[in-house]
């Protein structure tokens, strides 16, 4: 039955995931959704990188989504990633002002995505991270992981999450600076180097 | 060697019994799918081998998987969520109401967040450049459309009834018909992709993905009622489907969006 009878808790239990199978392409992803960072804004990043499988292969057919503070630590409540034209149906693209703080970005036949987004500030305990999660054909649960920025030592070693983990599982968490605001990101799904994920309880 | 049905048949019996048994031996019902399911080949490679790592909420109630990104009107058309209007002729197959309510663990609706769906056409083609399978495209239909939920955590699409169709997982695969949705919660946490299915459809047995789903009670959730009060009068068939998001959320704000 999928009419969920809400009167008792124990009734109330979750759908499942699936996974999003080879053809959402046309439907998920939309123009300008790594383009996260209001235009010309100061604190713009770029980060990059591949997704691989467990023989090291790029998946072309996968997407991340990123979702991050402004770098006050503050998480927006601002819609309009999606921005569409009543008139046309299509995409207007965001307004390239307002920092909705999220964007979907898929894989190119490369396995390779990027995203511009503003830097993250830290909030509560964590060192400054964005969020992401990931997925693919293949993959019949969504996978969460996060993206730490290298430099501040002192705020990654306090991390609660990083000082739990050994140092080369730790890495996989870590983005490398490659200069000028730029970072890289490989999310590895299976084997060798493989990229630490996340449950939340 | 060719991979038949009746090799992925014994493989989805066996993974069925192996977690029948796990639960027996006081194991929790798993509602989800493992990532590693070898009978639905495409996840082989591509499951990780090490246990996530849990983090807990309760340590931190400013971690940002606690929020969610904001959805608005801005984010979708009046259009949007009737399927049958985003071309100029009418799409061929039946016109189908599909309808529920988005709520998370606690029963509570889901309000103004954004529900995503993509599906095949009446023919089991989709609308997408990669799709190998040589069934008709209408060019009538696309099959993709969104929708906010409203005050009460109900959302309503009016759309084609999409037909099975044939993969290559193994030999002579087919999937049963079923919607793609794609849902945001209170929490990023609370992300979820998963598929609908239709009532009675005899392809569950032989399809490895709605079989990854290995709790019986669990698989059922992904099944759609028959809802005659959905059912429009000389227009459409209904459908009702409600979605439980999972994973935990912030602190309940009495308010809502």
């Amino acid at each position: 039955m999928t009419k969920i009878d809400t009167s008792s808790p124990e009734s109330v239990l979750p759908t499942p995931s699936h996974t999003v199978g080879p053809f959402y392409g046309y439907a998920l992803p939309f123009p300008g959704g790594g383009d996260i960072a209001p235009v010309g804004h100061p604190d713009t990043i770029t980060v990059q990188g591949y997704i691989t499988d467990g023989e090291g292969n790029p998946l072309p057919d996968a997407f991340v989504e990123l979702w991050g503070p402004d770098p006050d630590g503050n998480l927006p409540t601002t819609d309009g990633s999606i921005r569409r034209d009543p008139a046309t149906g299509g995409y207007l693209g965001r307004n390239g002002v307002e920092f909705t703080g999220w964007g979907r970005i898929q894989t190119d036949a490369n396995g390779h995505w990027y995203a511009r987004t503003l830097r993250p500030g830290a909030r509560g305990q964590s060192a400054p991270h964005l969020s992401v999660c990931v997925f693919a054909r293949g993959l019949l649960v969504h996978l969460f992981t996060r993206i730490y920025l290298p430099g501040d030592e002192a705020a990654l070693a306090a991390d609660p999450l990083l000082s739990h983990l050994d140092a080369d599982r730790r890495d996989t968490l870590i983005a490398a600076d490659t200069g000028h605001g730029t970072y890289r990101f490989d999310i590895r799904l299976q084997g060798e180097g493989e990229t630490v994920f996340l449950e939340f309880q | 060697m060719t991979l038949t049905q009746h090799d992925i048949d014994q493989e989805i019996a066996a993974e069925h019994a192996a977690y029948e048994k796990r639960v027996a031996d006081g194991a929790p019902v798993e509602h989800h799918p493992r990532r590693d399911y070898a009978p639905y080949r495409s996840s082989v490679l591509r499951h990780p081998k090490q246990p996530p790592v849990t983090i807990d909420v309760t340590k931190d109630p400013e971690l940002v998987e606690l929020h969610s990104p904001a959805f608005g009107e801005r984010d979708i058309t009046e259009i949007d969520n009737d399927l049958t209007r985003h071309h100029r002729g009418e799409p061929v197959g039946e016109r189908i109401t599909v309808s529920g309510r988005l709520l998370d663990r606690d029963g509570r609706p889901v309000r103004g967040q954004l529900i995503e769906i993509w599906q095949a056409n009446s023919a089991g083609r989709y609308a997408h450049q990669r799709e190998q399978h040589d069934a008709p495209l209408d060019p009538n239909f696309t099959g993709v459309g969104r929708t906010l939920t409203d005050d009460t955590g109900f959302y309503r699409f009016t759309t084609i009834q999409p037909g099975p169709y044939p993969w290559r997982n193994h030999v002579n695969a087919w999937r049963p018909a079923h919607i793609h949705f794609s849902m945001f919660g209170t929490a990023f946490t609370q992300r979820l992709v998963t598929q609908m299915y239709f009532p009675s459809d005899p392809l569950f047995p032989y399809d490895p993905i709605i079989q990854s789903v290995t709790d019986d009670a669990a698989r059922q959730r992904l099944v759609a009622t028959y809802d005659h009060s959905l059912s429009v009068p000389e227009f459409s068939m209904g459908y009702h489907w409600d979605i439980v998001l999972d994973g935990p959320q912030a602190t309940w704000v009495e308010e809502g969006r």
